[in-house]
C-alpha cells in the first residue's frame, strides 16, 4: 500500500519523451520488408532444388546476396524492436529487462551470423 | 506480469436462484455479486424477470430486479438516455450502457458483468479512480496563452467540425476496459477513452497548448501502447472511433518528426 494521490499514480514518472522514433521505424522497416520479402522468397525459390555449387553461385550474385543482406538486416531489426514491444506488453519488472535484453542479442546474433555467411559466399 | 487466471478470492461461484414467476414472457438474468464486507468469493446470481411488466432496456430490468426481487443488488445509473455514462458493464460479453442496450439485443440468458480488468466496490460497480486521474492528467480543458478576447473565443464552422466524434463521449470506460493493452499496462497506459479526449483538446483551434499536450502524450506507455486492437471502436455504445483518434495523435507525433 503507497499512500499516493490518484494523479500522482496516474501522471508516474512522467512522459519518457521516446516512442515516435520507434513507431515511425517500424512503420518505414514494414513497408520494406513488404518489398524485400516477396524479393527475397523469390530468390531463394528460384535457388531451391539446385546441388550445392549452384547454391552458392546464385547467393554470390551481387542482386541476390545484397537483397538476401537487406533482408535479414531489416527484419532482424523489424523482430527486436517488435519483441521488445511485446515484452513490455506482457512482462514486468527483471524478467522484462532480462527478456529484452535476450531479444536484442538473439537479433544481433542472427544479423551477425547471416550476414558473415553471405559475406563469405559472396566475397 | 500478465494473468491467466483469477486469484483465489476472485474465483466466481454459482450463487443464489430466485423464483421463477408465472407468465410466458419471462427472461433469466444472471448478474455477477460481490460484497466485500462479507468476505466470500464473487457468485453469480440467477434472476427471472417477466418481460411484460418490464420496460425494453437492460437497466430497466436491473432496476425491477432491485426494486422487486432482491434489494441488495448494487449498480451505478442516472439518465438512463445513453448521456451520463453511469450504467456502463459488461453484458453479454460486450461492455456497453445498460440503459441503451435492449434486453431483445441479447440472445438466451442475459449475462451481466462489471466491466472487465477493473477493481470491483460492489457487485456492478467498477472502481473508476484511476481512470479518472489519467483523464484529468492529459489537461481537458482549454489551454490558451495569448489575452482572452472581449467576447469569446472564436472558431470556424469546419473547426468546430473536427469536434464531432469526439466531444460526445460520456466516459462510461467501456473502451478503455476492452482493450487488452489496458488490461494489461493500465497502470502506465492511458487508455483509449482518455487519448481520445487528449485528441479532442489537441484538434481544437482555440486551443494553444498543442505542443505541451503531445510533449507529454510522447511515451513508449501513455500513448504507444496501442496496437490498434479496435476493440474501443468495436464496443463504444456511443458509436465514436477511440482508434482513429489515436491513430490521428500517431500521425501528427511522426509529422513533428519526419
Amino acid at each position: 500500500m503507497r499512500y499516493l494521490t490518484d494523479r500522482k499514480r496516474a501522471v508516474g514518472k512522467g512522459s519518457a519523451h521516446a516512442g515516435t522514433e520507434h513507431h515511425w521505424y517500424m512503420q518505414a522497416s514494414g513497408v520494406g520488408l513488404a518489398v524485400l520479402v516477396p524479393i527475397a522468397v523469390i530468390a531463394f525459390g528460384r535457388a531451391f532444388g539446385g546441388g550445392h555449387e549452384a547454391v552458392l553461385a546464385f547467393f554470390a550474385r551481387p542482386f541476390v546476396a545484397i537483397v538476401s543482406g537487406l533482408t535479414l538486416f531489416v527484419a532482424m531489426r523489424h523482430f527486436a524492436r517488435g519483441a521488445t514491444m511485446m515484452i513490455e506488453d506482457y512482462a514486468r519488472g527483471t524478467t522484462r529487462k532480462g527478456l529484452i535484453i535476450a531479444a536484442l542479442s538473439l537479433s544481433y546474433a542472427v544479423t551477425a551470423t547471416g550476414l558473415f555467411a553471405l559475406a563469405r559466399i559472396a566475397l | 506480469m500478465v494473468q491467466f487466471t483469477l486469484p483465489k478470492n476472485s474465483k466466481i461461484r454459482t450463487g443464489k436462484t430466485w423464483p421463477r414467476p408465472a407468465g410466458s414472457n419471462v427472461r433469466k438474468v444472471q448478474i455477477y455479486r460481490w460484497d466485500p464486507d462479507t468476505g466470500e468469493n464473487p457468485r453469480v446470481d440467477s434472476y427471472f424477470v417477466d418481460m411484460d411488466s418490464c420496460g425494453p432496456m437492460v437497466l430497466d430490468a436491473l432496476i425491477k430486479i432491485k426494486n422487486e426481487i432482491d434489494p441488495t443488488l448494487t449498480f451505478r445509473r442516472s439518465c438512463r438516455e445513453g448521456i451520463c455514462g453511469s450504467c456502463a458493464m459488461n453484458i453479454d460479453g460486450i461492455n456497453t450502457l445498460a440503459c441503451i442496450y435492449g434486453m431483445d439485443e441479447v440472445k438466451g440468458d442475459v449475462k451481466i458483468y462489471p466491466l472487465p480488468h477493473m477493481p470491483v466496490v460492489k457487485d456492478l460497480i467498477p472502481d473508476l479512480t484511476h481512470f479518472y486521474a489519467q483523464h484529468a492528467s492529459i489537461m481537458p480543458w482549454l489551454e490558451t496563452k495569448t489575452n482572452r478576447p472581449a467576447k469569446e473565443w472564436r472558431q470556424s464552422i469546419e473547426d468546430r467540425k473536427k469536434l464531432d466524434g469526439l466531444y460526445e463521449c460520456v466516459m462510461c470506460a467501456s473502451c478503455s476496459t476492452a482493450c487488452p493493452s489496458y488490461w494489461w499496462n493500465s497502470d502506465r497506459y492511458l487508455g483509449p477513452a482518455a487519448l481520445l479526449h487528449a485528441y479532442r483538446w489537441i484538434i481544437d483551434s482555440r486551443d494553444e497548448a498543442t505542443p505541451e499536450r503531445l510533449d507529454q502524450l510522447e511515451d513508449p506507455f501513455k500513448l504507444y501502447r496501442c496496437h490498434t486492437i479496435m476493440n474501443c471502436t468495436k464496443t463504444c455504445p456511443k458509436g465514436l472511433n477511440p482508434a482513429k483518434a489515436i491513430a490521428e495523435i500517431k500521425k501528427m507525433m511522426v509529422e513533428r518528426v519526419v
